[in-house]
């Protein structure tokens, strides 16, 4: 990465006896979009909160662009802030709480109507200029939220779940509307969920957080197909843990035997493999069903427990012995059928170590 | 229709006539043209109210009783708004908690000792029978009413609105103004309406407190009842009644628009 744009070195935020953020580092270029995604509790909204300056941070330093913010009060810190309730100002008119951060930095009145225009035309919100908030839907809400935050220009957007309060298609809409405005307009985005689809559809990288800590740090695909750590493998869609041990190790290549009792080729991928037991994560789609052209290093023969027509795909629950293993499965499978036999087959490569078998969570 | 919304209805009926009955009773002796303060009416006229404007007496406590009780909005609505704002979101620890009973409990205090304790404590600072003096009594009693109104409106001022104005740029008396006040503003025009009605209504502590130039129009009627039974009482009561009524309207109008 070029010099940081923010930079968060060593930060701690204590509330009482809970350590909510734990010695974290955090590097952000500009322009970037970067989740923060995490479980509540996790230390991510905190975070953002001692970016926007509604929280002190216990101690360590925050600087964006040089300058340390972490003794700025939140008005001089230049940030705008999407809330997950929009917190539009229920007095105003929607063009009013648009013009509210221009008119906090003195603009002309001339400049005020004319940025206001842009923006609304923007967000496609025109014809609701003099409407109340509380005359708009949520997603109209979400956008005036993100007009006010984006009028000013400020040198960083901060948002808190900004969707999580919209319906499944209103917010899919929002999702593309967001990324849409982060490529035109250049922004640096910072964006807390707790979705791990919303993370992954939109941000260039994202932040797994777990106990006041970064877990792992990397772009989409790299944090769902190699992820570091049982939690981020589980946390980051829907994957098959399996706890196993290692028979033999050359390079990358593992040949490891489940506690169950079957033997997996397996890539070692960054975890550690030493202390014999590691676990592995395998991707419910990395496993094929009745293949049998695949030329794969692992093939099982499972009995269909359970099997979910979910329109775009069929999920399976199979057993292979005592081991179960999630699979999502072609939607015109007639392997879905409960109770029947079926080949499964997948890559040495789809297994992925995660981490070694005491560790119940990271040590990055 | 079941027993039990019957009895509902009979019941809520019962109040309201409870609560009704004695102004109904009494409104209409404002437009006797007797002397006499009894049914039946021997004729209708509007000479009472007539006699509010034009006797001294009734004009000046009139004035008197607005000049007062504006004051007394003016300073309790302020102390109470400031007070509110002050305990606003803090943990009630045993200042705090002490603190808001300290300003509620005018509320409970029986007025005549209040009375007998600002008389004494006037006296020293030369503030019996004067205007302020009057004012001041009647804002102790009237803070706590604006406490209570701004204290539950600020509660419905979410701090994620304060934080985005922060956000935005602006500084925290901004916030202040900008977002915080106006979002309560029908608590804190409630709170003052409650201390205007409650300066007009107040009659202990004027007793104690006010000389004969701050007699207020509550303090007259008092004294009429007393001296001589005048249907101008009844007069003054439905000036009373009819002005409770528009400011009500007047909060009610308000909400509507802010809401």
């Amino acid at each position: 990465m070029d010099t940081p744009f923010i930079s968060f070195r060593q930060v701690v935020k204590r509330f009482g006896p809970l350590t909510v953020v734990d010695h974290l580092d955090l590097d952000i270029a500009r322009g970037e979009f970067i989740a923060l995604l995490g479980p509540s509790g996790s230390g991510k909204t905190t975070l953002l909160m001692m970016l926007a300056g509604f929280e002190q941070a216990t101690s360590g330093t925050i600087t964006v662009d040089g300058v340390r913010v972490d003794g700025l009060p939140p008005h001089k810190r230049n940030m705008g802030v999407v809330f997950q309730n929009y917190a539009l100002f229920p007095h105003m008119s929607v063009r009013d709480n648009i013009a509210f951060p221009l008119k906090m930095r003195n603009a002309p009145k001339a400049e005020i109507a004319t940025r206001v225009a842009r923006v609304l035309d923007m967000v496609k919100l025109s014809a609701m200029a003099d409407r109340k908030p509380a005359q708009l839907s949520g997603g109209q809400q979400q956008r005036v939220a993100l007009a006010r935050a984006l009028v000013f220009e400020p040198q960083v957007v901060l948002m808190d779940e900004p969707l999580g309060a919209l319906d499944k298609k209103l917010r899919e809409q929002m999702q593309l509307d967001i990324r849409d405005l982060h490529r035109r307009l250049g922004l640096t985005i910072v964006f807390v969920t707790h979705d791990q689809d919303e993370a992954l559809t939109m941000s260039d990288r994202i932040a797994v957080f777990n106990h006041g800590r970064i877990e792992q740090i990397g772009p989409p695909r790299e944090i769902y197909e190699l992820p570091r750590t049982p939690f981020v493998a589980e946390f980051i869609g829907e994957t098959n843990l399996l706890s196993c041990k290692v028979d033999s190790q050359v390079g990358e290549a593992v040949h490891l035997t489940t506690e169950s009792g079957l033997s997996l080729s397996a890539h070692a991928g960054t975890g550690r493999v030493d202390g014999g037991k590691v676990r592995v994560s395998i991707r419910p789609e990395a496993i094929r069903i009745n293949d049998h052209a695949a030329a794969t290093a692992n093939r099982l023969t499972a009995r269909v427990l359970d099997a979910v027509y979910f329109g775009d795909h069929m999920r399976l629950v199979a057993s292979v012995g005592e081991q179960r293993l999630i699979i999502k499965g072609d939607r015109m499978s007639e392997a879905a059928e409960v109770g029947r036999e079926v080949a499964l087959s997948f890559a040495a490569s789809d297994v992925w170590v995660v981490g070694s078998c005491d560790q119940t969570s990271a040590s990055a | 229709m079941r027993p039990l919304p019957i009895l509902k209805a009979v019941f809520a009926a019962l109040v309201v006539i409870f609560l009704l009955g004695p102004l109904v009773a009494v409104l209409p002796l404002s437009l006797t043209d007797s002397v006499f303060l009894n049914y039946p009416i021997p004729g209708y006229s509007t000479r009472w109210f007539r006699e509010l404007v034009t006797a001294d007496s009734w004009r000046l406590s009139i004035v008197n009783s607005l000049l007062i009780g504006s004051g007394t909005t003016v300073l309790a609505t302020l102390l109470g708004t400031l007070a509110a704002l002050g305990l606003r979101g803090r943990r009630a620890t045993l200042l705090v908690s002490t603190l808001r009973t300290v300003f509620l409990l005018p509320m409970v205090v029986p007025a005549v000792v209040l009375g007998v304790g600002m008389q004494l404590m006037f006296a020293r600072y030369g503030l019996t029978n004067t205007y302020l003096g009057v004012i001041i009594a009647h804002t102790v009693v009237a803070v706590p009413f604006v406490l209570v109104n701004v204290s539950s409106a600020l509660q419905g001022v979410d701090i994620r609105l304060e934080q985005a104005a922060a956000s935005l740029g602006a500084a925290p008396a901004t916030v202040l103004f900008a977002v915080t006040l106006p979002i309560a503003l029908p608590g804190i025009i409630s709170g003052a309406l409650f201390a205007f009605a409650t300066s007009l209504d107040e009659v202990v502590l004027t007793l104690f407190v006010a000389g004969p130039n701050q007699r207020t129009l509550a303090r007259q009627m008092f004294a009429t009842i007393r001296e001589n039974i005048s249907p101008a009482i009844v007069s003054a009561a439905a000036v009373f009644i009819l002005g409770t009524i528009v400011l009500s309207l007047a909060m009610l109008a308000i909400r509507r628009q802010m809401a």
